[in-house]
C-alpha cells in the first residue's frame, strides 16, 4: 500500500498562532482517512492545507513537507492551481453556485480548459453517475442547483469536485448539515469514490469516521495523538488522551 | 406627558419629516410636468431649434446628450469596474490602497464646475481634443467615477466568500474566478452603479461648459472631434441668454432632461430590486 501523500514534520501558523505542531501523517492511496477530534484543534486547517486552501488567508504560513507523489507542494515551483486540479475539496455546507446543475458540474472542467461541446457533456454524466445523483436528475439539468434538497446538493458538489477528475478528495465534515439518510448516502458513496480515489475528511462524528475510514488520526490542540488503522485505534487506543475522547469521557 | 404619548408624538414626527422630504420632489416635477407637457410634441423632440431658438425643436441638443451619455459609459464602465475589483479583490491594506480610496472619496467632493475646469485644461487643451464629445465624454466619466465605482465595489463584496472558495478549490485561478463567479453574480449591482453615475451626467451643466457644449450649431455632430450641443446647456442658454424666450419651451427641454435623467434613475432602481427577487443565496 503506497502513500499518497506523505506529510512530514508539518507545522502551520497563522500569524503567531502556532495551529499544526509537528504532523506527520501518512496517507495511503484509495484509502479513506478520517481525521477526529474536539472543535479548533487543527484538523480543518490541516485539511485546507493539503490543497493550499489556507493561502488565501492573510498572515499564514507553513514549515515542513507536504509530498503528494513524492513532491512537496509547498515548494516555491508549484502551481497551486495545478495543485487544487489534483487535490479537490468538498465542504461542511452544501455550496453549488446559484447556476443549472450542469453549470455547476462543468465549471471545473471549463475554466480548466479540459473539455467543452460533446466531451464535457460525458464529463458531466460520468461525474453525477459517480457521485449517484445522475438517475434522480439526468431530466434537470438545466435546473437550477439550488432546486435540489441538501443531500443532493451535497452530492452535486462532490460530483462538481470529482469533475475536475482529482487524485485526492478532501472533505471537510461533508455531512454536518445532513439528514441521516442523506448522510447514509454520502456515506456510501464514499466507500465507493475510496475504489478509484485517495479520500481525507474531517469529522465530529466518531460514528462516522468508525464506520466509513479505513485509518483515523485524532488531534488534540494542533497535535497529533494518535495515528492507526480504524478498527485498532477504535477498539485499543494507545494513547489514554484517545480513549477518553472516544469514549466521550473527554472533548 | 405619559411615555405612551411621547411615543405617539415622536412616531407623528418621525413620519411628518419622511413626508416632508418627498415633498419637493413631487412638487418639482409636477410643476415641470405641468408648465411643459403642452409644448412636448414629435415635433419638438425631432426638430432643430430655429429662429434664434425662440421656435422649433431641442433635437440636436437632445442628440447630444445620448451621445455624450453613451461616451460616459464608455470612458467610466472600464475604468470603474477596474477600479472596483482592484479595491475588493485585490488590494491589500497598504498605502496605494489607502490612496485610491482617498481619491475617490475627494473625487465624490469636488464641484462639478471644476471638472469642467480640469476637463478644460487636460483634454480639451493639453490633449489637444479640442472642444469635442471626446473631451466631454471623459471629463463627464471621471465625475461619474466615484458613484460607480463605489457601488461595484459594493455588489461585488457582497457576492459570497464560498462561491470564491469554491471556484479556487476546482483549480480556477484568481482571474478565472473573478470572470466566471464574482462578476456575473455583481453584474446587476454594477449596472446598477452605472446608471446611476449616468443619470447625474446627463442632468450636469458645469462639466460640459467648457469641454463640449455649443451655444448653438446649425449641423449635428460628424466625430467625436466635433462640438455638440446638449439639453442642460440648452436650457441654461434658452432660460438666460436669450431674450424674448418663451416660457413653454424653457420648461418643454426641462421637462425632456428630467424624463431623461428620471428614467436613467428608475431602471437603476428597477435592476436593483429584479436582481434582489433573482438572487437565491
Amino acid at each position: 500500500m503506497e502513500n499518497k501523500i506523505d506529510v512530514r514534520d508539518f507545522n502551520f501558523y497563522y500569524s503567531s498562532f502556532h495551529a499544526l505542531k509537528g504532523l506527520t501523517i501518512p496517507i495511503r492511496e484509495r484509502q479513506i482517512t478520517a481525521l477526529i477530534g474536539p472543535s479548533g484543534c487543527g484538523k480543518s486547517t490541516f485539511l485546507r492545507s493539503l490543497n493550499r486552501m489556507n493561502d488565501t488567508i492573510a498572515g499564514t504560513s507553513a514549515t515542513g513537507e507536504v509530498l503528494l507523489d513524492g513532491k512537496n507542494i509547498y515548494a516555491p515551483d508549484v502551481d497551486v492551481t495545478d495543485l487544487r486540479n489534483r487535490v479537490g475539496m468538498v465542504f461542511q455546507r452544501p455550496n453549488p453556485f446559484p447556476q443549472s446543475i450542469y453549470d455547476n458540474v462543468a465549471f471545473g472542467p471549463r475554466v480548466t480548459g479540459r473539455a467543452s461541446g460533446r466531451a464535457l457533456d460525458v464529463i458531466v454524466e460520468e461525474s453525477l453517475e459517480g457521485a449517484g445523483l445522475w438517475g434522480e436528475i439526468k431530466h434537470r439539468l438545466r435546473d437550477s442547483a439550488l432546486s435540489l434538497n441538501p443531500g443532493q446538493q451535497q452530492r452535486l458538489c462532490i460530483a462538481r469536485a470529482i469533475a475536475v477528475k482529482p487524485e485526492v478528495i478532501l472533505m471537510d465534515e461533508p455531512c454536518s448539515a445532513l439528514d441521516p439518510v442523506a448522510t447514509l448516502k454520502v456515506e456510501e458513496l464514499m466507500r465507493v469514490l475510496a475504489k478509484e480515489y485517495t479520500i481525507v475528511i474531517v469529522t465530529h462524528n466518531m460514528q462516522q469516521a468508525a464506520r466509513v475510514s479505513d485509518f483515523t488520526g485524532f488531534f488534540w490542540l494542533g497535535e497529533l495523538v494518535e495515528f492507526g488503522p480504524t478498527t485498532q485505534l477504535f477498539s485499543t487506543p494507545q494513547q489514554e488522551l484517545t480513549e477518553s475522547y472516544i469514549t466521550g469521557r473527554r472533548g | 406627558m405619559s411615555r405612551q404619548q411621547i411615543n405617539r408624538l415622536a412616531t407623528a414626527l418621525i413620519t411628518g419629516v419622511a413626508i416632508l422630504v418627498v415633498v419637493p420632489i413631487v412638487l418639482v416635477i409636477l410643476f415641470v410636468i405641468y408648465n411643459g407637457i403642452g409644448t412636448i410634441s414629435w415635433e419638438f423632440i425631432s426638430a432643430p431649434p430655429t429662429n434664434g431658438m425662440r421656435e422649433g425643436g431641442i433635437w440636436p441638443a437632445l442628440l447630444g446628450t445620448i451621445f455624450l451619455t453613451f461616451g460616459t459609459a464608455i470612458i467610466s464602465f472600464p475604468l470603474a469596474i477596474g477600479a472596483a475589483i482592484y479595491l475588493s479583490e485585490y488590494a491589500a491594506d497598504n498605502r496605494m490602497t489607502r490612496m485610491v480610496r482617498l481619491a475617490i472619496v475627494n473625487l465624490a467632493g469636488i464641484p462639478s464646475i471644476v471638472y469642467g475646469l480640469f476637463g478644460l485644461g487636460a483634454f480639451v487643451l493639453f490633449m489637444q481634443f479640442g472642444t469635442s464629445i471626446l473631451a466631454g465624454s471623459l471629463t463627464l466619466g471621471i465625475l461619474t467615477l466615484p458613484v460607480v465605482i463605489s457601488t461595484a465595489e459594493e455588489a461585488i463584496a457582497s457576492v459570497p466568500q464560498q462561491f470564491r472558495t469554491v471556484s479556487l478549490s476546482l483549480g480556477a485561478t484568481r482571474w478565472q474566478t473573478i470572470r466566471h463567479q464574482v462578476l456575473p453574480h455583481a453584474l446587476p449591482g454594477i449596472l446598477t452603479g452605472i446608471i446611476l453615475g449616468l443619470g447625474r451626467a446627463a442632468g450636469e451643466t458645469a462639466p460640459i461648459l467648457f469641454t463640449v457644449a455649443a451655444f448653438y450649431l446649425p449641423d449635428l455632430p460628424h466625430s467625436i472631434f466635433d462640438q455638440t450641443m446638449a439639453l442642460p446647456y440648452h436650457l441654461y442658454v434658452i432660460s438666460t441668454q436669450v431674450p424674448g424666450m418663451p416660457l413653454s419651451i424653457q420648461y418643454g427641454t426641462a421637462l425632456v432632461l428630467l424624463l431623461i435623467v428620471l428614467s436613467l434613475t428608475l431602471s437603476a432602481t428597477f435592476v436593483r430590486t429584479s436582481m434582489r427577487r433573482r438572487r437565491e443565496w
